[in-house]
């Protein structure tokens, strides 16, 4: 056994609003420069949707991610005899047009423009050509399901689901995704980059691009399923969500989780058995690969654990923060946080707590249950189908969604009783799994969510391994030629 | 031998060579994170497709005939019995087919270069400059190849390639090049052309063909290295 920290996020989309603040601060802190307008390390997307860039999901097109060859686990891209076979042209490769052409706007129009009889206008301007240009996609496109009838069925989750679940107004469905760089256990971007400019940081598990090792081969930005690696097309390297890594490493949360009107995101420390990862994620069935996912977590309450743990160098206020974890107790302990597609094989680490969502026939009166407290009979005609969550979060499996949903409206109708000094029913948590003092706990973090319940983040032990004192200020973007300093007048 | 001669077999070469290993080094050093391939297939992959593809694999091809036949001593190629009829036939095929490869990949790259829009606006001078002298130095190179076809003719076996062994081990012979016929001499001063600027344009790259990547494992690691 070989025991590693992993920084993880768990994403509550149940209390997401969709108001994209977490995109915008990501964008100001990160991706405001050009060549990389149109990254977005942090988006929102509304689902059901192709999303950004496009249709990313269709794994047959992109070709992301792992699969099983011969029962090895192997890049769905190739191997690496054909990815250097491929070094020429990457036939994988989304390009520009997958995501949208950056713009801006010819404003000087409106302040040059001599009188006239209509007012002038400022039309859209290409970034890369500086040319004039019609706008035909952008991001969040299809934000609150504008364009759905269209694109909707083009989701790559709306597949197995029944006839009747349509794009019409009367049955229409819609969540929100907010998606960053999973910094997977078994990340197949770092697995496709020749040049060794991707790596793993033993520390804490933030997966990272060396820019000055990157030579723009850009296999990782097909390989990775999620579509979480850009490509700057004005510096030439591969740029990806660095989990704001300068803020973790101070014991601060990632600027999209520290801004999160919602309060939905939480940040916390896991602990795994490095040797378990190949194995994890290469079990047959891909509905197994959320249980064997979880397999390789390791219980930071446990003596064993603690002992191996500092003998592979894990300092002892993270095994601390290892045992308050929000991260452990949605994931692993309570199993109510999920793995975005966990058949792509990559063992992601950004988890997702399924959305409830209003019960359909109830409000239409066909075949309502009879009595409107009696959850549990209904979370099969939740507005958002089970079959559509379980595509998203489980490999297709309802049986995971429906648990975790169990669990979530068992702590409403439990605490619902308590708060308004009602009885609260023992079949509901005996139904769900779950005693009383996990229902408190659960609500507690999911609904109270106090900033130092969500956020238990380690500092990074940079004492031990550079120079603090001459790295004051200094920003490690800032050289000849890089994307630019952090300074304001840099 | 006049000073002329001097200058463009010996004082040119070693020149190009020296400005071609400092500016590879300096680059390495002070300018690391501007070393990439550039690639532009995220704003065009239709005609990159076949251009990129055609001109790497002609290339490559292109480079191994030129070792074959200007680093390896003719007398090698005599002991081991191969006729200069053989390894003229052989040479003038396989070295035809893959620079007329390399060539048309390289139009095709050039004329993507200068017209797509996206590409030409993001191109930097360096780009289209090494594209052009591409494409001109694989024209020379096929000229030159192509008025050579008898192998009675001219054979640079027994001039060009103790000329440019001499040339990288220090025992520089100009007068080897006087009797080589004019498309080979402009093809040559071309390619030191194209070397000299080597160092500051994408072409950089070509040190950069990740073979270590074959024996990696998949997932690498970085640990913060401990003081």
């Amino acid at each position: 056994m070989k025991i590693k920290a992993q920084i993880g996020m768990v994403m509550n989309l149940d209390k997401c609003i969709g108001c994209h603040t977490c995109s915008v601060t990501c964008k100001n802190t990160w991706t405001n420069r050009s060549g990389s307008e149109y990254m977005y390390w942090n988006n929102v997307e509304t689902k059901p949707g192709i999303g950004y860039p496009k249709k990313w999901e269709d794994q047959e097109a992109y070709r992301g991610g792992w699969i099983l060859k011969n029962g090895k686990l192997e890049l769905r891209s190739g191997g690496r005899v054909s990815r250097l076979a491929n070094i020429f042209h990457n036939p994988d490769q989304p390009t520009i047009d997958d995501y949208y052409e950056p713009w801006t706007y010819d404003y000087e129009k409106l302040t040059d423009s001599p009188e006239k009889k209509h007012q002038p206008v400022a039309r859209s301007k290409s970034t890369v050509t500086g040319e004039y240009m019609d706008i035909e996609w952008g991001p969040n496109w299809e934000d609150d399901l504008a364009g759905a009838h269209e694109t909707g069925t083009r989701d790559v989750n709306m597949s197995q689901i029944e006839q009747s679940i349509r794009m019409d107004f009367e049955e229409v469905f819609m969540m929100y995704l907010p998606r960053i760089c999973e910094h997977c256990l078994n990340p197949s971007c770092v697995s496709a980059c020749p040049s060794g400019a991707m790596y793993k940081r033993d520390e804490d598990g933030i997966v990272l691009v060396d820019q000055e090792a990157c030579r723009a081969w850009r296999f990782c930005v097909s390989s990775c399923p999620y579509k979480k690696v850009y490509f700057n097309w004005q510096t030439h390297k591969a740029e990806k969500c660095t989990l704001c890594f300068p803020r973790i490493e101070a014991g601060l949360p990632t600027i999209c989780s520290e801004t999160c009107v919602g309060r939905i995101r939480y940040l916390g420390i896991l602990l795994y058995d490095a040797d378990a990862i190949e194995a994890a994620a290469s079990v047959t069935d891909e509905q197994d690969l959320y249980e064997s996912q979880l397999s390789v977590f390791l219980d930071p309450h446990d003596l064993k654990v603690m002992e191996q743990a500092r003998r592979d160098g894990i300092p002892e206020d993270w095994l601390e923060a290892a045992r308050r974890s929000p991260v452990y107790k949605m994931a692993v302990d309570w199993k109510i946080a999920l793995p975005l597609h966990p058949e792509y094989r990559t063992l992601p680490m950004v988890w997702y707590v399924p959305p409830l969502s209003p019960i359909m026939n109830l409000f239409e009166g066909k075949g309502s249950p009879s009595n409107p407290e009696d959850v549990f009979p209904a979370i099969d005609q939740m507005r958002i189908p089970i079959q559509y969550l379980a595509n998203l979060l489980s490999a297709g499996d309802t049986e995971v969604i429906r648990n975790v949903l169990k669990k979530m409206a068992a702590m409403r109708s439990h605490m619902r009783a308590v708060n308004i000094g009602r009885e609260s029913n023992p079949e509901w948590l005996r139904e769900a799994g779950m005693d009383a003092d996990m229902v408190e706990a659960m609500y507690r973090l999911l609904a109270i969510a106090k900033y130092e319940d969500r956020f238990v983040i380690p500092a990074a032990h940079k004492e031990q391994c550079s120079d603090l004192m001459l790295e004051q200020g200094a920003c490690g973007l800032d050289f000849t030629g890089g994307p630019g300093s952090c300074g304001i007048f840099g | 031998m006049n000073v002329w001669e001097q200058f463009l077999w010996v004082i040119y070469p070693y020149l190009v060579i020296t400005v071609f290993i400092v500016g590879h080094l300096y680059r390495l050093n002070n300018h690391p994170f501007s070393w990439t391939s550039k690639s532009s297939e995220f704003l065009e992959k239709r005609v990159l497709k076949w251009g990129s593809t055609l001109f790497h694999w002609g290339i490559l091809f292109v480079v191994i005939g030129h070792v074959a036949g200007l680093l390896v001593p003719v007398s090698v190629y005599r002991a081991l019995g191969v006729s200069d009829e053989a390894y003229h036939v052989i040479a003038l095929s396989a070295g035809g087919i893959a620079g007329l490869a390399a060539l048309l990949g390289a139009l095709l790259l050039m004329g993507r270069r200068f017209r797509v829009k996206r590409v030409r606006a993001t191109s930097s001078v360096g780009d289209l400059l090494v594209i052009v002298l591409l494409v001109i130095i694989l024209l020379t190179g096929l000229t030159a190849t192509g008025t050579n076809v008898s192998h009675t003719g001219f054979d640079y076996r027994t001039t060009i390639n103790p000329w440019i062994r001499g040339i990288l081990t220090f025992r520089p012979d100009a007068s080897l090049m006087e009797k080589v016929p004019v498309a080979f001499k402009i093809h040559i001063l071309l390619a030191f052309g194209l070397f000299a600027v080597w160092p500051f344009t994408r072409l950089v790259h070509v040190f950069s063909l990740p073979i270590t990547y074959l024996s990696r494992s998949y997932v690498v690691y970085r640990r913060h290295s401990s003081r």
